[in-house]
């Protein structure tokens, strides 16, 4: 038996006979035979979707779950571990073994003394909980949730990152069971957790609680009563990279419900933490913090002056150029677009660092995917709008599609008729002579913008710059009659 | 009757000469008529033209009147509208004069307050530069920590080499292959190898059984061990007011290290324990283990006579002296029986502990 459970590191083939082969093994006498037994076809389970299928179909999840309220600590560690291993694969075995009674039992498991069956009790549960609502509701009507929490306030550090993860499975899916996590008193010891030295025990605790945080403004209200800043912009900074990933990921769940929480997160630094993260890791990680910083600046103007006085612009831009995915491009532009929209100031502080260029080059690139294209003709169109910083604009003269060109013109013909020196320059660097080489219908609303900078110019300059100039002055001399004294 | 006649004959003639007469004054009464009729019209048509030229007048007057009354009304209400208009003018003039000061003064101060929002962002400014400080700090000690787990990992790598290779030393006669005759100096390796320790081969642990000596009793007590050394006195703390006990005789009190009595003390099994003492000690003294067997072969053919004490059936019996107890080995729940206990002296337990001085030498 023993050899059996040995050889299993090479996966068999013919699995229908080591079914029949393993099940009467779980019924001996001798319980280490039961053991080798269960460990087998756990380890069987775990390796391949159609040996835990084959597992479900030969019956054999009863009798485990039969024997799993009876029989010994080793059993019963062994039994939670072929119940994980087949709850693993997809929803439908899942189900299968929820169907099987087996949640009932797992429950009790959890009571149990020894840390090493509540870890795989709370393991099995995890794994069963997390494909989708139904499942976790399951897991919660049968009474685990109390109990996780009793296992987050264990010493062994094994159990308490598991019951972490597990309670960060289950509220994930929905706001009710977000609530039942949170009404068992379960965000007091992970806001503690936080302060605990392994590394992986707090990526699970964070999380947890931006899952928690992530489906309501009271739950988010909550999240941040347990006095989690400034301790979580430690987290920011540790060397582990997905533990960056959870922390700046619970922070930008807390900022997006309301511009209080916002507020709250700018007036604890926690801005400049995030940029700094930012800035130190690549790719995917990156992310939530980008998002964070757009639905900051989103909520208000101030909020969005916070993050532009905090350094967030040029890190911003950095990613929007260096970064290779899509996504993530995307996410950038959407952000700047938030931070740039709120009034001339906002604007010129984008419009400075020289990104519109970049955000035109996406939007015009064949190779960008819809959405960012999108998103980043919405921020070019949003700056815009509100953009007075003309040497930001007048590369746009040049090589912008006719929608956005409508724009850049407009803003050109609010911002000339009052000042002289931008009128002066204006004319100096060569835009006006772009301006009249614009074709534009007669009554569109381009051909009113060009009109009106006509009309900041006397009328020479104004025939001076528009095109074929030269060749009506050329005519003229042709048709000149020299005065013969 | 004669008057009858008489205006009867004169009927005819008189109505020939009414007729006769009227006929001839009629033509010259249609004149008349005629003439009397234009006169009167004449003069009623003047009459009536006066009477009409009259009223006309009076008309006149009476419209004249009326419309210069309605004028007036009409003038009235133009300048009271006018006025008013003038007045709400000001009003509005004088009411936009204090809803600018009002409205920018409270834009100012309530909805976009310039000074408290500059003063805002530099707060956030310098709590972002504190942070990012504090961030720095806490980044810079984790990686000294970490160094530091690092340093010591290698050098308890190095210093285990350095004990598995302690014979690689160099003695007096031979360098060893650390300590080179052409270099300046021996390597680095050469004085690890000097520090280090042999290793020795690992002893089987051996388990130690619970002991139960209760004079090792605080020594086997993990974390939860009372404080064997004195207790110091706290420092510097102020007498609470009240009647309480001095500190240290309270703790003394509380931390007084356990005073068992002789029946506690001395362990269930000492017979026992003694006599495996002193089996031991004379298996020590030992040179052959073998239980002396008195010359086996002398007696071989003899039959044993046994005793008559011992051999007959009414012999004393063991009951009452031996064992005390039937016993049935078979409805044990473990193997081992009972253990027999010497009750100690109660006298000695109360040794010294009684609060009065009856017989205590003085």
């Amino acid at each position: 038996i023993h050899s059996l459970t040995m050889d299993l590191w090479i996966p068999p083939n013919g699995q229908e006979g080591v079914m029949s082969l393993l099940r009467p093994l779980l019924l001996d006498v001798v319980p280490t035979i039961q053991q080798t037994a269960a460990l087998a076809l756990g380890r069987l389970a775990n390796y391949n979707d159609d040996l835990a299928e084959a597992v479900v179909k030969g019956d054999i999840l009863p009798q485990l779950v039969y024997s799993l309220a009876e029989q010994n600590r080793f059993y019963k560690k062994a039994a939670a571990f072929v119940l994980r291993a087949v709850g693993k694969h997809s929803p439908q075995l899942a189900q299968a073994i929820v169907d099987c009674g087996a949640l009932d039992t797992l429950v009790i498991c959890l009571e149990d003394f020894d840390p090493g069956v509540k870890e795989a009790a709370v393991w099995a549960l995890g794994y069963i909980a997390r494909h989708n609502a139904e499942l976790s509701q399951a897991v919660v009507d049968a009474g685990a949730v109390p109990l996780l929490v009793l296992c987050i306030q264990e010493p062994e550090i094994a159990l308490k990152r598991i019951a972490a993860s597990v309670l960060s499975d289950i509220s994930k899916h929905s706001p009710e069971l977000a609530q039942t996590v949170v009404d068992a008193g379960a965000i007091a010891y992970l806001a503690q957790m936080i302060l605990n030295p392994d590394s992986k025990l707090k990526r699970q605790v964070l999380s947890a609680l931006s899952q928690v945080a992530k489906h309501s403004v009271d739950l988010a209200e909550m999240v941040v009563e347990a006095e989690i800043f400034p301790v979580v912009l430690t987290c920011l900074k540790d060397k582990d990279e997905y533990m960056k990933k959870n922390a700046s990921t619970l922070i930008r769940e807390i900022a997006k419900h309301t511009p209080e929480l916002s507020q709250l997160i700018v007036n604890a630094g926690g801005v400049a933490a995030v940029i700094d993260c930012i800035g130190s890791c690549k790719g995917n990680i990156r992310l939530p913090g980008i998002m964070m910083l757009g639905y900051v600046a989103a909520h208000s103007e101030n909020l969005a002056m916070a993050v532009i006085i905090s350094k967030g612009v040029p890190q911003l831009s950095v990613c929007l150029s260096e970064e290779p995915e899509d996504h993530i491009k995307a996410a950038a532009a959407w952000a700047l677009g938030q931070i740039g929209r709120h009034t001339p100031e906002h604007a010129r502080a984008v419009a400075v660092t020289n990104t519109l260029p970049v955000l035109l080059s996406l939007y015009m690139s064949a190779e960008s995917s819809e959405d960012l294209q999108i998103k980043s003709k919405k921020a070019i169109k949003n700056i815009l709008q509100k953009c007075t910083y003309l040497p930001a604009l007048e590369p746009f003269l040049y090589d912008a599609p006719p929608n956005i060109l409508k724009h850049v013109v407009g803003q050109f013909s609010k911002v000339l008729p009052h000042d002289s020196k931008a009128r002066r320059l204006f004319v100096t660097s060569g835009g006006l002579k772009k301006v009249q080489e614009i074709k534009a219908e007669p009554g569109s609303v381009l051909q009113e913008y060009i009109n009106s900078i006509n009309n900041c110019y006397p009328e020479e300059i104004v025939r001076y710059y528009s095109p074929g100039y030269s060749d009506t002055l050329l005519q003229r001399v042709d048709s000149y009659q020299p005065l013969i004294n | 009757m004669a008057t009858l006649a008489r205006l009867q004959a004169r009927r005819l003639a008189v109505g020939h000469q009414y007729y006769f007469r009227n006929s001839v004054v009629d033509a010259f009464r249609e004149k008349e008529n005629a003439a009397a009729v234009k006169i009167q019209s004449w003069f009623r048509g003047c009459q009536i033209r006066a009477y009409l030229r009259h009223l006309s007048r009076s008309a006149e007057i009476i419209q004249k009147w009326w419309r210069s009354y309605l004028g007036r009304t009409h003038y009235q209400l133009i300048v009271k509208v006018a006025y008013y208009t003038m007045k709400m003018n000001l009003y509005n003039a004088m009411a936009v004069r204090i809803q600018r000061r009002w409205r920018g003064y409270k834009v100012r101060k309530y909805l976009f307050n310039y000074f408290y929002f500059k003063e805002y962002l530099r707060a956030v400014s310098e709590t972002n530069g504190a942070i990012r400080e504090a961030l720095e700090e806490f980044a810079e000690m984790k990686e000294r920590e970490e160094k530091k787990a690092n340093l010591e990992r290698e050098e308890k790598k190095k210093d285990y080499q350095a004990r598995k290779m302690h014979y690689l030393l160099s003695t007096k006669q031979i360098p060893g292959v650390y300590n080179s005759p052409f270099r300046k100096e021996p390597d680095p390796w050469e004085l690890r190898l000097q520090k280090a320790k042999p290793l020795t081969h690992r002893r089987p642990k051996v388990k130690q059984e619970n002991c139960t000596d209760p004079a090792n009793w605080l020594a086997c007590t993990s974390a939860r061990s009372f404080p064997q050394s004195e207790i110091l006195p706290p420092i510097n703390r102020k007498q609470c007011q009240g009647p309480f006990r001095d500190i240290t005789d309270v703790l003394e009190q509380r931390y007084k290290p356990l005073e068992s009595t002789l029946w506690v003390a001395e362990p269930i099994n000492e017979l026992k324990l003694a006599r495996e003492e002193l089996r031991r000690k004379e298996w020590v003294r030992n040179i052959n283990d073998n239980t002396f067997l008195p010359f086996a072969s002398y007696n071989k053919n003899k039959k044993y006579i046994p005793s008559i004490h011992t051999s007959s059936k009414y012999s004393p019996d063991s009951y009452g002296k031996q064992h005390f107890r039937a016993e049935n080995p078979r409805k044990w729940i473990c193997d081992k029986d009972f253990q027999t206990v010497l009750p100690s002296f109660d006298l000695f337990c109360k040794y010294g502990k009684l609060y009065s001085k009856a017989g205590q030498i003085v």
